[in-house]
């Protein structure tokens, strides 16, 4: 597979390390009440779906950033590639 | 013998003669030979014998569909098995040797198992070899795996080398038949980066085996012109000997060059085959077609081929397979072989062709509505029975039959994907389906245009529509003229009225009667037949045989067989070598070794190295008068606790941590406090996964306020870099944290045990007195008179103990100057089986304690855990399974009677309980022997095993058969108070 890298351009798959489910970005406050249910479906509950699907890639052999790809499980077609820290900040994480 | 069956014409250079031998006979051939076309010259039909039958066989094509003329090429190292004939390029001096036969190919014993047939049947060994179950590895394996595979391995270390390449370009051509060359030679023109791969050593495709003009002149008098003008334009690279043997995404495409395989050895400096990945903007699968045969009552013997084949033997190898020939067909292409051999002097004695009607050939016995029913001859043919359209049947003797049932255009390229093919009725074949690969188009046959006006017509639009999509101009030139004949065929798989000893798949010896036997047991669907009868399971992959058999189980079923559908096409397209996938990724090369900064000195002493991930560390130094490990090791531990030793520990990772909120970075990424950390001081950190076991665990130091170093396990370096990315950028992107791995920039020794101070005084040049540089200290010094380095206090072993670093280039030096600095105290340098038994005596948790499984509740560090903030893990640490009573705690474990070893992985049992699931209490992580107590000592994880100080227990090991009475004790073997640490 390539990569499309948006700083980079586009890559082979191979330098890069996967991890899975984007909605990683979202972890609870650990302080919060009801903390351990909200981890426990944060740390378990990941989506795995045939089809259309928003992962977490990390350019290990390369620059380091963490990318957020939306990319088809069924056909491996890449429909988007962001910088994981862009879409975290869109996404309302910040400090 | 001479070549007995050679005939004019043909692209071989009759000029030279290559002399090669075939189960030690000798023949010669000429170069354009193949290793069949040279035996067919020189009269050789039988080849090889069948898997699990042992019939005779002979080749039955022309190309590197061939499932029966499989051999062993050369000998020694390079010994191959499985070759096919049809595709090995003679080379002067080749060896080859017929396989799956004993003693001889003429006389086989195993053949028996033909006369046996009726037990060798579809699923036999599902139903054979299943009872009684004993019988399996001892009686059943043996004897199948001794009976089964075609060749042999020569067992030795292969001699050559295989090479990986990558390439890119903006169109790959798949074929340089009449379609891929016309592609090529358009795009080409345009000046795209193209590359024309075919798996053939010469470029044309069946241009080269046809009579047919194209442009008015021979066909493969065009290719060459062709072939010769894409050769002089830069932008082109033409790769002869290259199968494209796998689509994979984004227009990646796994390619195999056979760089030597056509010469006896390598040339100097070159590889034996090269895998290239080839990444294409546009790609185009101009493959071509197979032909099929039409499966009849012994349908197997030599000299029964495909009658394309036949056709090629004669027009581009000048072989007349034989020296009497019947053609049998259900089309027209079958016609044009008894033409083209009848125009070349061989005597066709009968055109057989099923199909009823149209106009008779001039000149020929064209037999109208017959089929062929059988044939005779013990090693090869020697006759066909007929039978006309009327019923009778008629005896016909022949030497060679040509067999064609249609051509089935080679989609696999195109399904690599799970795009299905479709069924064309046109040419009774599957064509390319929908949804193929993103950017992959198909031209000429494989595309299911069987003309050849067709494929250079296909070629020539796929690359501009390919040039379109691209934005590079350009224009169709004119397009050759050339044959544009119809398709005309009436589909037949096979003949009826047999006893179904009608060969489908040769290779695997799949017969009809065993497709009946399958759709009988109700294993009907495709993917099941494939299974349960091995059909297209074979090295061929059923590429001459996969259709015949679905369409038998199509009639069966009463299905169509466009619903019948095919099986799945996977990669590769032909067999691949291990050494290609390989390529210099074995032996010593297998990986990269990281080697230490103290290698080289390590390796003068004589050092014993291991490996500890990619990295080599020194294990242990022995010294002369050293007979076993033990010795080295006991000697290493005794000298650093009473003086000191130095030990390289370059290999745990280092992170650089800089930023104004790298204190609060940190307090979320340990479980523990880093942000109140005081300059020049450091802390041991225990990192957790989110799921709230350990992670790892190391030191990290706070340089300045707001520039802390990280240590992580040597093991986790890696990962745990990745996992601080993935907090830094993913969870708090706009923290000012900045991060860069400084493991390979510092090289660090330990110094530790009681003279380490004194050691290091006579090195480091500021006061690292306890008053200055007390217990936990970290700082910047410099060492030797200037050059800059970091100190740390910090201790695995449970000495005194610092650690030094210096940029890693002046490593060597260091651990040289540490070494002769310490001779004054006996100092002693230790590899990682000392440290190993000093971090046991010190009951610090390493690898075997940090399994991924474990609580920092479980390893007795629980109250490392801060509540007080948030940080990675707490709150899953936190679970009520998590932090219950009773669980497995670190505890220490020494044998009740010294003399008793112990072993790691034992399981703690109560005194008398049996040794089953229920009773069992934990087990034994890390086992050393302790030459400062004399005996061995353990850790382990116990249930409840903070409450079981002092007790007995028993540790059972059942790999080992060893039951020994264990005192459970505190982890901590060595000055529990840590006196030494701080002294």
């Amino acid at each position: 597979m390539l990569i499309n890298h948006p700083i980079l351009g586009p890559r082979d798959a191979q330098e890069f390390v996967y991890l899975g489910d984007a909605n990683l970005l979202h972890r609870p406050d650990g302080l919060a009440e009801g903390a351990i249910a909200a981890f426990h479906d944060y740390a378990y509950q990941r989506g795995n779906p045939a089809g259309e699907h928003r992962e977490l890639w990390y350019h290990e052999q390369g620059d380091r950033s963490w990318l957020v790809v939306t990319r088809n499980t069924v056909t491996h077609e890449i429909l988007k590639v962001e910088l994981a820290r862009d879409v975290a900040r869109r996404e309302g994480r910040s400090r | 013998m001479s070549q007995s069956h050679r005939i004019a014409g043909g692209q071989i250079d009759r000029g030279v003669a290559l002399r090669f031998s075939f189960d030690g006979k000798s023949y010669t051939g000429h170069p354009g030979d193949t290793l069949a076309s040279a035996l067919l010259a020189n009269g050789v039909r039988l080849m090889g014998r069948s898997f699990k039958y042992h019939r005779p066989r002979g080749p039955i094509s022309a190309g590197s569909e061939e499932p029966n003329a499989l051999v062993e090429l050369r000998s020694g190292a390079r010994q191959e098995p499985n070759t096919r004939a049809t595709v090995a390029e003679l080379f002067d001096g080749l060896e080859a040797r017929s396989q799956n036969r004993w003693p001889s190919l003429a006389f086989d014993a195993l053949a028996i198992n033909d006369r046996l047939n009726s037990f060798f049947t579809a699923g036999f060994y599902y139903k054979t070899f299943m009872w009684p179950a004993a019988f399996w590895e001892k009686v059943y394996e043996p004897i199948i795996r001794r009976a089964a595979g075609l060749g042999s391995l020569s067992r030795l270390e292969d001699p050559d080398e295989y090479d990986k390449g990558f390439l890119h370009c903006d169109l790959l051509v798949i074929g340089a038949g009449p379609a891929g060359l016309m592609a090529a030679l358009t795009a080409g023109r345009a000046g795209a980066r193209v590359i024309l791969a075919d798996e053939d050593f010469r470029m044309g495709g069946r241009l080269n085996a046809e009579t047919g003009e194209v442009g008015g002149r021979p066909g493969a008098d065009w290719a060459a012109d062709v072939v010769a003008e894409l050769a002089g334009l830069p932008n082109v690279r033409l790769m002869a000997r290259t199968t494209v043997a796998g689509a994979f995404d984004h227009g990646i495409f796994g390619a195999v060059e056979r760089v030597s395989d056509h010469l006896p050895a390598p040339l100097p400096g070159k590889p034996r085959q090269t895998l290239w990945r080839i990444y294409a903007r546009r790609s185009l699968l101009a493959g071509g077609a197979t032909e099929r045969p039409i499966a009849f009552e012994n349908n197997d013997r030599p000299g029964v081929m495909l009658a394309g084949a036949l056709r090629a033997y004669a027009n581009r190898w000048g072989v007349a397979a034989g020296d009497r020939v019947v053609v049998f067909t259900n089309n027209e292409d079958g016609l044009r072989t008894a033409t083209d051999l009848q125009a070349k002097g061989v005597s066709v004695v009968a055109v057989v062709d099923s199909r009823r009607g149209g106009p008779l050939l001039p000149g020929l016995r064209h037999l109208q509505g017959a089929e062929v029913v059988d044939s005779a001859g013990r090693l090869g043919l020697s006759s066909v029975t007929v039978r006309m359209a009327d019923g009778r049947t008629e005896v016909i003797p022949c030497t060679a039959l040509g067999v064609s049932g249609g051509w089935n255009p080679n989609v696999n390229i195109h399904s690599h994907h799970r795009s299905r093919p479709v069924w064309a009725e046109g040419i009774a074949a599957f064509a390319p389906g929908a949804d193929g690969p993103a950017g992959l188009a198909v031209a000429g046959a494989a595309a299911g245009r069987l003309s050849t006006h067709g494929a250079l017509l296909g070629g020539q639009a796929e690359a501009l529509a390919a040039l379109g999509d691209l934005g590079i101009p350009a224009t169709a030139g004119d397009l050759p003229k050339a044959e544009d004949a119809p398709v005309s065929i009436t589909p037949k798989w096979y003949v009826q009225g047999g006893k179904g000893r009608a060969w489908i798949d040769q290779q695997n010896d799949v017969t009809v009667k065993d497709v009946k036997l399958a759709h009988q047991e109700n294993f009907t669907s495709v993917e099941h037949l494939k299974r349960y009868t091995t059909l297209g399971m074979a090295t061929d992959q059923g590429k001459t045989g996969n259709v015949i058999g679905l369409a038998v189980m199509a009639e069966l079923t009463g299905k169509p067989i466009p619903e019948t559908g095919t099986t799945i096409y996977r990669p590769p397209y032909t067999p691949v070598a291990m050494g290609a996938l390989a390529g210099r990724s074995r032996g010593k090369e297998f990986k990269p070794f990281r080697l230490t900064p103290s290698h080289k000195w390590a390796a003068e002493q004589g050092a014993v190295f291991v490996e500890v991930g990619m990295w080599l560390r020194t294990q242990w130094l022995p010294r002369a008068g050293e007979t076993t490990w033990r010795q080295s090791v006991d000697r290493e531990v005794l000298a650093t606790r009473k003086s000191v030793g130095i030990c390289d520990v370059t290999t745990l990772g280092k992170i650089d941590i800089q930023g104004t909120d790298a204190g609060t970075f940190l307090d979320r990424v340990y479980a523990n406090t880093f942000s109140t950390l005081a300059v020049g001081k450091c802390r041991y950190g225990l990192m957790l996964r989110e799921d709230g076991m350990v992670f790892d665990d190391g030191t990290t130091a706070r340089l300045a306020p707001e520039e802390y170093v990280m240590t992580t396990t040597t093991a986790n370096a890696v990962t745990v870099f990745r996992h601080l990315e993935f907090c830094r950028q993913c969870l708090w992107p706009d923290l000012d944290v900045q991060l860069i791995s400084t493991t390979e920039a510092w090289a660090q020794f330990s110094v530790a045990g009681p003279n380490a101070r004194r050691l290091l005084e006579k090195v480091v040049d500021q006061d690292i007195s306890d008053a200055a540089f007390p217990y936990m200290g970290a700082g910047n010094i410099t060492v030797c008179g200037g050059l800059r380095g970091r100190l740390f206090r910090i201790s695995f072993s449970g000495e005194l103990a610092y650690e030094i670093a210096v940029p890693t280039r002046y490593g060597d030096a260091l651990i040289r100057k540490l070494v002769e600095a310490g001779e004054e105290f006996g100092a002693v340098v230790y590899g990682t089986e000392a440290l190993g038994v000093m971090r046991v005596e010190k009951g610090h948790v390493a690898g075997n304690e940090l399994n991924g499984q474990s609580s920092a509740l479980n390893m007795g560090l629980g109250k490392m855990v801060s509540k007080k903030k948030d940080s990675i893990g707490m709150p899953l640490s936190q679970r009520e399974g998590m932090v219950a009573e009773g669980g497995y705690r670190l505890v220490g474990v020494k044998p009740v009677n010294p003399a008793d070893a112990l072993s790691a992985g034992s399981h703690f049992l109560p005194e008398g309980a049996a040794p089953v699931l229920a009773n069992d209490g934990g087990w034994l992580t890390s086992m050393v022997w302790s030459p400062h107590l004399g005996h061995c000592i353990a850790l382990g994880y116990l249930k409840g095993g903070d409450q079981k100080i002092g007790t007995r227990m028993r540790a059972v090991n059942f790999m080992n058969k060893t039951d020994v009475a264990v005192e459970i004790v505190s982890p901590h073997f060595i000055d529990p108070e840590g006196e030494r640490l701080r002294g």
